[in-house]
């Protein structure tokens, strides 16, 4: 049998629930640290970010008013999308030098974490709101919205678990998402925006950016239109800057440090209530 | 004989205020001078006369101030008993139900308010946040489900003029409930009533250095904000100011609250009742002299009902009654200070220049004293500077709309968004509208409504976090 070449992947970028290349067709060159395989990635710019704000602009109104039932049955169709593609993610994090063992547990963790959240998507809205007992002739009472648009940063040092730990939060509270992946590890990440896109995501919600994080971190937390950033790392300097850009339109800068994200607590419904607002209206008693 | 129908004086007596003639700074239990030995006035804005001397904190007092919230927060507080903890909290909201009035008279006097607000509004607030927040203190765990509630630490608070004992209460009795120790830097124009607060902190027997209150402009705030052994900051306040306070302290481990400007939107639908909506609006701008962030600032009524809206409205303008804020019977009270009142000046200039129709209450103004007089526009639109920007003063900008979805999109089209009001009969609409409006408090069919248990803050630039009820616990936490 004559030996037959294999079909190498293209990655892309995932914005408004489309794959298109960078708008500034340049390119960073990923190599295993085994040096055995090539693969280039899209260098996100600013202008991609831009869209991919755009987008998620225009898909907030939809996704933030879907039922929680919907949503809460999509994070779960994220997570059987998941389950179903394991082999694929399995290379990919092996590839990235994950043993097998770490890899498993990796894709395990993942797909729990999403099952997890989206168990929350329809409850975290009882366990936040309240009815206040005013001392007035009002039914007064507060409840949980969703923030926005916001801009996320993932973990660089992990790859599938690191993703899916920033962004199921975000969208189980009805936010929607443009997330820079990690830079070391970017093979899950784009494989992810294909299972995202296979479970019925509404195209914008969720947008996938790669690219180096020391361009675009200032565009990330800069954005006027955006309202809330997540960022995740401890270099202080970053810190720094993402507070610091967070002042110009009282962005939310929500930070993550040191997190374990394959540790079995690295969730919790206080992760969605970071990207929310709580509303208080009062409506009168009697006429 | 001509008919006078104008009501007689009937002015709050002040005879029974003691207002310190000098009045220095409250730290670790004790009224101290300030290391430099400055004082500025405070003065009454309904008559320019001087009322007291403040002493000045500077960057040595801020620092003593805050040596002794940590040596209280670390000995004393956060060890002590939730439920004792709790004991004083309601020990402070007692002692002011007992001097209400002279609380009252007082903040009426500093910040140039109608008693009639400070006296039924204010006051009977400030007690009621103390008295709630003080029934939280041993109930932590029940309100943080799997997680535990632990203190930040020592927390710097910074308060604006227009509520100013009622902002001190918002800000020091979560704190306190919670296991934080404080200091509380009133605004340059209103320190008066924060100073009595001292006096009552001192007479419920407080542990030394549990609430410090230092005096001072800007600069003094600054210091506090910029010192390092600050682990929280609650600020009051405009946005522009919001905004340095994120830069200042950003890279640090620094917590904070921001509650911002605001330019809420109070829609009017025809089917709305007309005369209550009415009350509604001018409820909404013109309660303290416009001085309030969640005021009902931009007006939109729907086209069918505008006229009947807006000549009604310049009716009860014109009965409104603006003068001495002691007396009982009026209305709208001083401008708080010089400052803002050619802050107003200059927005009502510039709406006149951008083509804005103005209407004004024809009353007649007292000669001493800051006074502006009810005001509001029409023909603006939503790129007018007077739709856009915070005033804080009595000047409404009216538009008019045709759709719930035009109106929804004309409310939203602003940077702020802490507040908003909603008039019609309808439920379902209310509960449409109020849904929409990107901001973090909604009144149907009433305005300006305030209490402890109701959470109070605002979406996009108007701040973050929440003051009042559970959620108001939240900043002062950590949550392990």
């Amino acid at each position: 049998m004559p030996k037959r070449e294999d079909i190498k992947k293209t990655y892309k970028l995932y914005i408004g629930g489309k794959f298109p290349r960078t708008e500034s067709g340049r390119y960073i060159k990923w190599t295993n640290t085994k040096n055995t395989s090539t693969v280039n990635i899209c260098r996100g710019s600013r202008k991609d970010f831009r869209n991919s704000v755009v987008a998620a602009r225009s898909a907030f109104s939809g996704w933030s008013s879907s039922t929680a039932y919907n949503r809460s049955q999509i994070l779960y169709r994220i997570g059987e999308m998941l389950e179903g593609r394991r082999s694929q993610f399995m290379d990919e994090l092996v590839l990235q030098s994950s043993t097998k063992k770490t890899a498993e547990k990796e894709i395990n963790q993942s797909i729990d974490r999403l099952i997890y959240y989206a168990g929350w998507a329809d409850k975290y809205q009882q366990i936040f709101s309240r009815v206040n007992p005013v001392a007035l002739p009002y039914f007064n009472f507060s409840y949980p919205e969703p923030t926005g648009v916001v801009s996320a940063v993932a973990p660089n040092g992990s790859s599938l678990i690191g993703l899916v730990s920033i962004v199921a939060p975000i969208i189980a509270g009805g936010n929607t998402v443009v997330v820079l992946v990690s830079e070391e590890k970017p093979l899950c990440s784009i494989t992810f925006a294909e299972v995202l896109h296979t479970s019925d995501v509404p195209g914008g919600v969720v947008n996938i950016l790669t690219g180096h994080r020391s361009e675009l971190l200032e565009h990330f937390s800069s954005h006027m239109d955006v309202n809330a950033i997540v960022y995740c790392g401890s270099e202080p300097e970053e810190i720094k800057l993402v507070q610091e850009n967070a002042a110009l339109n009282v962005k939310r800068p929500i930070v993550y440090s040191d997190e374990d994200w394959l540790d079995k607590n690295a969730q919790d419904p206080y992760r969605i209530l970071n990207t929310l607002e709580t509303k208080t209206t009062w409506y009168p008693v009697g006429v | 004989m001509k008919k006078d129908w104008s009501y007689s004086p009937a002015p709050e007596s002040t005879d029974h205020i003691h207002i310190a003639v000098k009045n220095d700074l409250f730290i670790n239990g004790k009224f101290i001078p300030p290391e430099k030995g400055k004082y500025f006035e405070t003065i009454n804005p309904a008559n320019e006369e001087k009322l007291a001397d403040v002493a000045e904190a500077d960057k040595a007092d801020v620092d003593k101030a805050v040596k002794a919230a940590r040596k209280a927060y670390e000995k004393v507080w956060s060890k002590m008993d939730p439920a004792e903890r709790g004991k004083y909290i309601y020990r402070i909201a007692r002692l002011i139900q007992e001097r209400a009035r002279e609380f009252s008279v007082i903040e009426t006097m500093d910040g140039g308010k109608p008693i009639r607000e400070s006296r039924d509004i204010d006051i009977p607030l400030v007690s009621a946040h103390f008295f709630y927040y003080a029934g939280w203190a041993d109930k932590l765990e029940y309100a943080f489900p799997g997680k535990k509630a632990k203190p930040i630490g020592v927390a710097g608070q910074i308060i604006p003029w227009n509520f100013p004992l009622l902002m001190a209460a918002w800000k020091i009795a979560p704190a306190l409930a919670t296991g934080n120790t404080v200091i509380l830097k009133p605004a340059e124009t209103t320190p008066l009533t924060a100073m009595k607060l001292a006096e009552i902190i001192q007479e419920a027997d407080l542990p030394p250095g549990v609430v410090n209150i230092i005096n001072g402009d800007g600069k003094t705030g600054r210091a506090l904000v910029e010192h390092p052994d600050v682990n929280k900051i609650a600020f009051t306040g405009s946005t522009d100011v919001g905004k340095l306070i994120m830069k200042s302290i950003a890279g640090t481990d620094k917590k904070y609250t921001l509650e911002l400007g605001g330019k809420a939107a109070n829609i009017i639908f025809e089917d709305a009742a007309i005369d209550q909506a009415v009350e509604g609006i001018i409820d909404g701008i013109f309660f303290n002299q416009g001085h309030v962030c969640c005021a009902g600032s931009r007006l939109f009524v729907q086209e069918s009902v505008a006229e009947t809206v807006v000549s009604k409205l310049k009716d009860r303008m014109e009965s409104l009654i603006v003068g001495n804020p002691l007396d009982k019977n009026t209305d709208i009270g001083a401008i708080n200070s010089k400052m803002q009142l050619d802050k107003i000046k200059m927005y009502v200039d510039i709406g006149k220049n951008e083509g804005g129709s103005i209407h004004q209450s024809s009353c007649k103004l007292p000669e001493k004293g800051y006074w502006y007089a009810p005001t509001l526009f029409t023909d603006v639109s939503q790129s007018h500077r007077i739709v856009q920007e915070e005033i804080f003063g009595p000047v409404l900008a009216i538009q008019t709309f045709r759709t719930v979805d035009e109106v929804i999109t004309k409310a939203n089209n602003i940077p702020y968004g802490l507040s908003g009001g909603v008039w019609t009969d309808k439920g379902a609409k209310i509960f449409q509208v109020s849904k929409a409006i990107r901001a973090g408090v909604l009144w149907a069919n009433t305005f300006n409504k305030f209490d402890p248990t109701s959470p109070f803050g605002g979406y996009k630039e108007s701040g973050m976090g929440r003051e009042g009820g559970l959620e108001g616990l939240m900043p002062y936490v950590h949550l392990v």
